[in-house]
């Protein structure tokens, strides 16, 4: 029950784009076609899962019984960018279909604030290794429903006749606050 | 290129945030308030300049394949001691701001300035540059706090001078991207004329 209140609540309630503000780069980024914003879904929900779960144990057993607790942002964005290139290389070598779908985002997600940030509000949440893991796994998913029903939106939007300012990233955001009022509709849930 | 005309392209020509789309995230989660956007803003300009600074002087020094990881880590130095000296003097805005202050880190802003300017220009220009980078980007912060907090709260810099709630949903997170939006139409028009 503990499990399912947390899953909804980082889907819905505070989702991780529309509530929190993290990653908004990627969400206005990828957001132009649907094909493309379901592979950089896969790709942050899989680094997004595994960042934590490396992180965590890097903070529990590494820093801490070092007294190091103040280089956790230099060490997990060093975790972070090392893992992402390696998930790259492995990815390439034992298969090629999933890299060829995920393969450019990848770099992209070095750079996803919301891969450190989740990293960092786990700790500051003290959550255990499986709350951190089913937390992050229901984050990525909010990023990822976000950003479908974005990009989707956007593919209809291309036909609109727009003012010329307006065109692009504006509608984007507008889009965007349309879509968090939407979902400020479910905070009475958790 | 003069270094005044380097200092000002920040603030509407090139504005990181504005023109650029660069570091979105705590452009939003920042803003509710003007000076909540200010006190970002100054914290990210700090580590600009500190970035771009020892970036520019070691650009000699950091081979070509590894400078992105090397380009971050110094980063991550400048913003952990921003972190650090600002849990100590101003606590209170400190727990405001929360995750965004380590999330600098990965502030598109701050790697970029590094990759396309510190990298390939003098010290001195570098500083300019950061200043201004990260002034206009406090600028623009500053702009959206105050818009979001009139209508938000019908106050400025916390003093209230219209009776009544204001509109509420300015100061939560839909408000945000709205007035943001609109914010960079309107940027983008003056740009073009």
């Amino acid at each position: 029950m503990e499990y399912i209140l947390l899953i909804i609540s980082a889907i819905l309630v505070n989702n991780i784009v529309l509530a929190q503000f993290l990653g908004v780069c990627p969400f206005l980024g990828v957001s132009n076609k649907v094909s493309t914003s379901v592979g950089m879904a896969g790709a942050v929900t899989f680094v997004m899962v595994l960042a934590t779960m490396v992180t965590y144990l890097i903070y529990v057993y590494v820093l801490i019984p070092l007294g190091l607790g103040f280089m956790q942002t230099i060490a997990y964005i060093l975790v972070i960018a090392s893992l992402v290139q390696m998930v790259e290389i492995i990815l390439k070598k034992i298969s090629q279909p999933l890299y060829q779908a995920l393969g450019i985002f990848l770099p992209l997600i070095t750079t996803n604030c919301a891969v450190l940030g989740v990293a960092i509000l786990v700790i500051k949440k003290d959550y255990n290794l499986v709350e951190g893991i089913v937390y992050s796994a229901a984050t990525a998913i909010g990023f990822g429903l976000a950003l479908v029903i974005l990009a989707g939106i956007r593919e209809q939007l291309e036909l609109a006749d727009l003012p010329s300012g307006m065109k692009g990233a504006p509608i984007a955001l507008v889009t965007a606050g349309i879509l968090a009022l939407a979902f400020m509709g479910f905070a009475g849930l958790v | 290129m003069n270094q005044m005309q380097n200092f000002t392209k920040g603030f509407l020509k090139e504005n990181p945030i504005l023109v650029m789309i660069l570091g979105a995230c705590p452009t939003l989660a920042t803003t509710s308030s003007m000076v909540n956007g200010i006190g970002m803003g100054l914290a990210t300009t700090l580590v600009l300049l500190g970035s771009n600074t020892v970036i520019s002087m070691m650009k000699n020094v950091i081979p070509d394949k590894v400078r992105i990881p090397a380009f971050i880590v110094v980063i991550a130095t400048f913003v952990t001691i921003v972190d650090l000296v600002m849990q100590a003097y101003v606590p209170s805005l400190y727990e405001t701001l929360g995750i965004f202050i380590p999330l600098i880190v990965v502030n598109c802003i701050v790697l970029g300035r590094a990759e396309a300017f510190a990298s390939k220009n003098t010290v001195w220009s570098s500083v300019v540059d950061g200043a201004g980078m990260g002034l206009g980007f406090t600028a623009a912060l500053g702009v959206l706090g105050a818009i979001r907090e009139i209508l938000g709260s019908g106050a400025i810099a916390g003093f209230k001078f219209i009776e009544g709630d204001g509109i509420l949903v300015f100061i939560l997170a839909p408000g945000a991207f709205i007035a943001l939006g609109y914010l960079i139409a309107v940027v983008n028009k003056i740009n073009k004329a």
